[in-house]
């Protein structure tokens, strides 16, 4: 067996390897479980490791399945853990779930199942999918594997860290208002949300379901689209999905020659940090040396954006999470006096702060009197960015913008105040408001963190958005070198040595 | 400007049970992520549609035709309390 660098190796070549026989599915497998074994301590990237299942359903596929094997078999994967698998513990991150044990699979990884992938586990999110550094998980804070000290940024922060860490090869997330494309830029690694309705929803425990989609979280391009082709299709238990008009093709340009790019100036007005602008700026240089033409273009209402979301999204979850209530499945408060004492004890012990606002807000924001202020407005709001974008569109192919205006940061920084979490989003919202499609790839450091790079295109222009950011990924040469460095928690850094050697 | 009475009557619309400390930190929360969402008041959008659906689609039909569900079992199998197959709950009234 050839070494395998768990941290570089791709979907793509472990999938020549196994194809040619060089390595086998139980082999590549262990190369993951032995990497969870080694740094799963500090990054804490999984909510539930399956070891023993992951090893013996890899050895089946090299015993048994010789003549039968799927086109992803023995390859390695995390899934977050808000998508039910039969089974397998599935908890949301929340308490509400602490031992809940589904009794069918989510559509997207029953699809990768019959493909023959090995699951490893299931990975650590924020609350059911609310948040962005994966801090308001009620199971443990997973750690950026590029510096301990800071998030993964969230909600599929775990699945994010897992790939980066080379805990896994690849992952499934899911994204409602930036939850997989936010973390793989903080983590280095490449997250695409596709198209709305691209991807069934089915079996994906719902936060807001006009905005929810999964995805791939890889790293690389050419992997993102090996897993999306596997994903993707109309699936008759959601009726929101919808198959693409062209098959997810996997991507081999080179070049962007004729492509137009714009570059929103919205995007770049506020809040975007000098090095996370200078590496933006640097890749828009290298979108012009492959051929492509850079435009400035407006999306005018990127500011209203924001607020929208934060009707739309809460006022969803409120009626979606509505469904736990101590009666069919999750946690039941004990000895209720009556059937409204259940319901209210059972969801205020089984929920989290940042759920329990989120389910404030929308009540809030639906509740009479407030219904055509708040929702009514927002749902109009949606409709001026929709049409920001397809005015957009009507001018260039790709529209391009940092991911994420910040490079990871502390953990423990911004959860005191949720609207400075919510900003961590504002370039990745607008794209679910409008259901479109766009990719992360990181394109450089700052500060030794990496930095994502927003491809977002029209609805179902996956495979343009794929071929364009796998040219640019050839080009800007992204080295993934996370470190396992800590860099101290700030005060806590300089904490005496001597008071630490002590405690050790 | 939302206040704590609001807060409590919201909770119990949302089936929530807040401690006081709750309410106290909720209302505050609430009050500025709602200054922020109060932004949408600067545009005009009584000639705007809302958005119903993000794409162009309408009417998805399936053939009518009788599938299997869940089994009973296979229902009850999470519920932390069942009676005579029956997911059971506490009495309704007082």
């Amino acid at each position: 067996m050839p070494a395998l660098d768990p941290l570089r190796l791709t979907a793509r070549e472990a999938k020549r390897l196994l194809v040619d026989g060089e390595v086998s599915a139980a082999e590549l497998t262990k190369v993951y479980l032995d990497q969870i074994a080694s740094v799963e301590a500090v990054v804490r990237a999984f909510i539930l490791v399956t070891a023993d299942n992951a090893a013996k359903y890899s050895t089946k596929v090299d015993r048994e399945m010789q003549a039968t094997r799927g086109p992803l078999a023995g390859l390695p994967i995390a899934i977050k853990d808000n998508m039910v698998t039969e089974g397998v513990t599935t908890t949301c991150a929340s308490k509400i779930l602490s031992a809940y044990m589904p009794v069918y699979t989510a559509t997207a990884v029953r699809q990768v199942w019959e493909d023959h992938v090995v699951m490893l586990g299931k990975t650590n999110l924020d609350e059911f999918a609310m948040g962005s550094s994966t801090e308001n998980s009620s199971y443990q804070t997973t750690r950026n594997p590029w510096d301990l000290a800071t998030v993964p940024g969230g909600s599929s922060g775990g699945s994010a860290a897992a790939v980066a860490a080379g805990e896994a090869l690849w992952a499934l997330g899911s994204d409602t208002g930036g939850s997989i494309r936010q973390p793989a830029a903080l983590c280095g690694v490449v997250g695409m949300k596709p198209t709305y309705g691209a991807v069934s929803r089915y079996g994906l425990i719902a936060f807001a379901s006009s905005l929810d989609q999964i995805g791939p979280l890889t790293r690389s391009v050419y992997d993102c689209a090996l897993l999306l082709q596997h994903i993707v299709g109309r699936d008759p238990k959601d009726s929101t999905s919808i198959a693409l008009p062209e098959p997810v093709a996997l991507p081999d340009a080179e070049r962007l020659d004729g492509l137009r790019v714009g570059i929103p100036t919205e995007y770049l007005a506020a809040g975007i940090e000098p090095g996370v602008r200078a590496r933006f700026d640097e890749s828009i240089a290298r979108v012009e040396e492959l051929g492509g033409r850079c435009t400035e273009i407006s999306l005018p209402h990127t500011e209203y954006a924001l607020p929208a979301y934060y009707i739309i999204a809460p006022a969803e979850a409120s009626a979606n999470l509505a469904r736990f209530d101590g009666v069919r499945y999750g946690h039941r408060c004990a000895q209720p006096e009556d059937l409204l004492d259940m319901y209210e004890r059972t969801r205020g012990e089984g929920f989290g702060p940042e759920v329990k606002r989120r389910i404030m807000i929308g009540a809030y924001a639906l509740s009479a009197g407030y219904y055509d202020a708040y929702y009514g407005r927002a749902q109009k709001v949606r409709t001026l960015v929709r049409r920001d974008f397809a005015r957009a569109f009507a001018d260039v192919d790709l529209i391009a913008s940092p991911t994420t205006p910040t490079v990871a940061f502390k953990a423990g920084s911004r959860t005191a105040d949720p609207l400075s979490m919510y900003m961590c989003d504002i370039c990745t919202i607008p794209v679910n408001l409008a259901g479109l499609p766009a990719i992360s790839i990181p394109c450089g450091l700052s500060e030794g963190l990496p930095v994502g790079l927003q491809l977002i295109g029209p609805a179902f222009s996956e495979n343009r958005i794929l071929q364009a950011a796998h040219a640019l990924e050839g080009a800007i040469g992204f080295e993934p070198a996370p470190t396992f460095r800590d860099s101290g928690a700030g005060e806590q850094a300089t904490e005496p040595v001597s008071s630490r050697a002590a405690a050790s | 400007m939302i206040g704590e009475d609001d807060v409590r009557h919201v909770a119990k619309l949302a089936r929530l049970r807040l401690e006081q400390d709750e309410v106290a930190r909720m209302t505050g929360e609430l009050a500025k992520i709602l200054a922020h969402i109060d932004k949408m008041s600067e545009l005009d959008v009584a000639a705007v549609p809302p958005t119903a659906h993000v794409l162009d689609i309408v009417n998805v039909l399936r053939e009518d035709r009788a599938e299997d569900g869940l089994s009973r079992a296979d229902a009850l199998r999470n519920a932390p309390a069942v009676s005579d197959d029956c997911f059971r709950v506490p009495r309704m009234m007082g």
